[in-house]
């Protein structure tokens, strides 16, 4: 495609300024650009997702204080009300603290780092394998679909939060004691992702059985290309859209999936709560008026997986030319 | 409209009168359930709480802790003093029909001094259970032991026939995961009777028709519908909203507004139950620490930095919000040898106590693993999470590990936990009771919730001693003896004395029983 746009430009070189654009100027010229320019709920939505991201990054140098560090808290600063100082030991806290004397704004922050990065690893690995095997569903057909498949149904019949419970049980119980702290986060990575692949096979096996009658396919085959090249170089490509789709709303799902998991209080370990984990200690004490160590965290939580999903719905309609 | 308004007060006057009907079903939740129906297989509060409603002892203690007959009338020692005589109630019925003999009286404490049995310490001194006639009984103690009746009080009375032909002989042994149906099933001779049990859902008790103690009693509660409820916020909402009429548990954050509530009561005093961390000293190595090839906690440096890093009045004032009374001893006020010199907890100190950790040799820390129960205590995960930012303070890096506690309680009696959380209740009100638990060498007789590998030869035989000493002086100052070694050695991090508070309707009338045991025969409703 890019050759022959070269070629035409070499002829006739009155276009030659829309070619030497960069990638940048493509960019602004596109479809893309132009319909998120015109959303304002998708131009909200990102930046939130930015300053979230931003945050979770940035957590160790901006947050006011290390909350995952036991030996840092002060226990009498327990329960201190947002925008004061308590009144033991003068500390200030913006958001409050939460049982422990846990400054609920820097715990956020750190905590967000555990939600964006078991989302994004579990949806990365969910991705992977689940467009891994329907590659091969789709290309290779037969028993080998059929069976690929099969487990897929049998892991439809289950809501995913409760596969994610069973094989987050499982590996608590073959991790040694003495390192599951360390392995939680990995444990809760594979749980989610194993629980999430489904989405991804189904869609690209789909989409794979339609490539695979174009003639692209055909040539390849043909001039004798092997059956894996023909999958991830040539067919891959042509279904890459649907695939960043169920991504984003995967990652909503995932970070949710690792929000209620902690709150069940199986996920992240309690001296290093996650949003879920703050949410779930929040919640003890919303009859008795500690209001914002449950506020603060819900809505983070609600702030992060609205603006993952709004920005999944705008990529869907985005790339799907039926719905334009 | 008009017949619309009639129906509307006539279905409230309808579901008024539902309610004055179930006035006497009790609905009643705690965190956590009973662990067996087996009235000999655990040694634990909320398990004999349950077992009090459908078992009997041979004497109990009543909603004030006072001892009161229950299947024995009356109790004495005979002229020999090493030999009490124990005269039978006549005409009670099992649930099942049989007749209460002094039988089932030798068959259940012989049971009960098994080596299965979580109770074998309360009857140690016990030489002999005999039978003199159907309704009298002997117990024959290794030494005169004046205090034999206290040790009673949670011995439940099974029917021999009934255990025997169910394949109880034996209580169930829970350490190597053992099962019998006497788990299940329950033939008792109390007030209630078992009509149905999920384990950590749902139980429900009926009122037993031939209780012998009709009239003796108020009685006035005719089912009991007993669910453990183990988040502390669901529980408390659960009585707000009128689901369950009493709860055991109140979250100490919540305490305000139960009291405030219109309708309910709060009912509060202090429990007899200190709250405590053990640590493995025995040990020559510990498996769930980062040092290898010794054990820290062997020293008593070390233990001695960890008990002053506590700061057991910020526990108080945040994690109890005031509902506790910090100690420096693992005994309540309640029990005999306890004095204000031992209850005085040691001034919280992280500079000595970093001092004292540089000098044994660890000024860099260690790593170790506490074990800690989350459905037992006042807020015990929550007391948990603060020791271990204490304990971090002076590098102790300490890994939590918070369990139910079914599977809490296992990892102190099989000894597969170096540092863990533990609460003893004393329903002897005597300090006999605390040593030979959690201060005697593990042996098949004693010290089987001693996780500490602690043993000292001489302490035991002190301990061995107290069951048939009679004079009450000599016996005191045993006991003295023996509190001041077990404090100079810091085996056990005390941390406080629980505050019970039971929030209930306020048609309830019901005083907090000290041991946190609500008889429900001796509930009544305001009329």
């Amino acid at each position: 495609m890019s050759t022959e746009t070269q070629k035409g430009a070499e002829a006739r070189p009155e276009f030659k300024e829309v070619v030497t654009t960069s990638t940048w100027q493509r960019w602004m010229h596109s479809d893309i650009w132009h319909s998120y320019k015109r959303s304002p709920v998708i131009i909200v939505s990102s930046l939130t997702f930015l300053v979230l991201v931003l945050g979770a990054v940035l957590s160790p140098l901006i947050s006011p204080y290390t909350p995952f560090d036991p030996a840092s808290l002060n226990l009498m600063n327990g329960f201190t009300k947002p925008m004061s100082a308590n009144e033991f030991t003068g500390d200030y806290f913006l958001l409050g603290t939460d049982d422990q004397g846990r400054d609920v704004l820097s715990t956020i922050l750190f905590g967000l780092r555990i939600s964006l990065f078991v989302g994004v690893v579990a949806v990365l690995f969910a991705m992977t394998l689940g467009v891994v095997l329907g590659l091969v569903s789709g290309y290779v057909g037969g028993w080998v679909d059929g069976m690929i498949m099969r487990i897929a149904d049998i892991q439809m019949t289950f809501p995913s939060i409760m596969v994610a419970m069973l094989l987050y049980g499982i590996g608590k119980g073959l991790i040694p004691p003495d390192l599951r702290d360390e392995m939680a986060i990995w444990v809760l990575i594979i749980s989610i992702g194993l629980s999430e692949w489904v989405q991804f096979a189904r869609t690209v096996r789909g989409a794979t059985m339609v490539e695979r009658q174009k003639e692209y396919v055909q040539a390849g085959n043909l001039i004798g290309l092997s059956r894996w090249s023909i999958m991830l170089r040539h067919i891959l490509p042509n279904v890459t859209g649907p695939i960043l789709v169920i991504a984003t709303i995967s990652l909503a799902l995932a970070i949710i999936a690792e929000a209620t998991l902690s709150f069940l209080g199986v996920g992240a370990p309690k001296t290093e709560p996650s949003l879920g984990t703050l949410i779930n200690v929040g919640r003890q004490y919303i009859l008795s008026g500690e209001w914002w160590i449950l506020l603060f965290p819900s809505l983070t939580l609600l702030a992060l997986a609205l603006s993952v999903n709004l920005f999944g719905d705008w990529l869907r309609d985005i790339l799907n030319p039926k719905l334009r | 409209m008009k017949t619309m308004l009639k129906l509307t007060a006539a279905s409230v006057a309808l579901c008024a009168g539902i309610g004055m009907a179930n006035a006497e079903t009790l609905r009643w939740a705690r965190a956590g359930d009973s662990l067996t129906l087996d009235p000999h297989a655990q040694n634990e509060g909320p398990t004999h709480a349950l077992a009090h409603q459908m078992y009997e002892p041979l004497l109990q203690r009543d909603m004030s802790a006072q001892i009161i007959p229950a299947l024995a009338t009356s109790w004495a020692p005979t002229d020999d003093p090493k030999v009490w005589e124990f005269k039978l109630r006549e005409g009670v019925k099992f649930h099942g029909g049989e007749d209460f003999t002094a039988d089932d009286v030798v068959f259940s404490l012989k049971r009960a001094m098994m080596p299965t049995s979580a109770m074998k310490e309360l009857l140690n001194s016990i030489a002999d259970v005999r039978k003199v006639d159907d309704n009298t009984v002997h117990i024959e103690t290794k030494g005169p032991n004046p205090l034999l009746p206290n040790n009673l009080t949670n011995l439940f009375i099974m029917d021999s026939d009934w255990t025997v032909s169910n394949g109880c002989e034996a209580p169930q042994d829970i350490a190597n995961g053992g099962d019998n149906p006497c788990v299940r099933s329950v033939n008792g001779t109390g007030a209630y009777v078992l009509e149905s049990r999920k384990q950590d859902s749902q139980t429900i008790l009926k009122q037993n028709e031939n209780y012998w103690g009709k009239g003796e009693f108020p009685l006035e509660v005719t089912e009991i519908i007993y669910t453990p409820i183990q988040e502390s916020a669901t529980r408390v909402s659960a009585l707000l909203s009128g689901e369950v009429d009493l709860i055991q548990d109140v979250p100490v954050q919540d305490l305000a507004r139960v009291a405030e509530t219109d309708g309910l009561a709060l009912s509060t005093a202090p429990q007899n139950r200190t709250i405590f961390f053990g640590m493995n000293v025995g040990d020559a190595d510990l498996g769930s620490d980062t040092v290898d090839g010794k054990n820290p906690l062997a020293d008593q440096r070390v233990r001695e930095a960890m008990n002053i890093a506590i700061n057991r009045d910020a526990i108080k004032k945040v994690v109890m919000r005031d509902q506790s009374a910090p100690t420096g001893v693992i005994m309540p006020p309640f029990v005999n040898g306890w004095t204000e010199e031992l209850d005085a907890y040691p001034a919280y100190d992280v500079a000595k106590a970093k001092s004292l950790m540089e000098e044994a040799g660890y000024g860099d820390g260690f790593g170790l693993t506490l074990n800690c129960p989350n459905d037992r205590y006042i807020n015990d995960e929550a007391i948990c999470q603060a020791a271990v930012g204490m304990l971090g303070q002076i590098g102790i890096k300490v890994n939590l590990d918070a369990k139910p506690k079914a599977q809490h309680f296992p990892l102190i009696k099989n000894k597969e936990t170096d540092f863990y959380m533990l609460g003893w209740g004393v329903p002897t009100f005597d300090s006999e009771y605390i040593f030979n638990y959690l201060t005697h060498t593990t042996t098949d007789k004693l010290g089987s919730w001693n996780g500490t590998r602690f043993s000292n030869a001489d302490i035991d035989s002190k301990i061995e001693s107290l069951a048939s000493e009679t004079d009450i002086e000599v016996r005191n100052q045993t006991i003295s003896d023996i509190w001041n070694t077990v404090q100079a050695e810091t085996i056990y991090l005390p941390i406080h004395n629980q505050v019970l508070n039971w929030g209930m309707k306020d048609a309830i009338n019901f005083p907090v029983q000290p041991e946190d045991q609500p008889h429900f025969k001796f509930m009544s409703f305001k009329k």
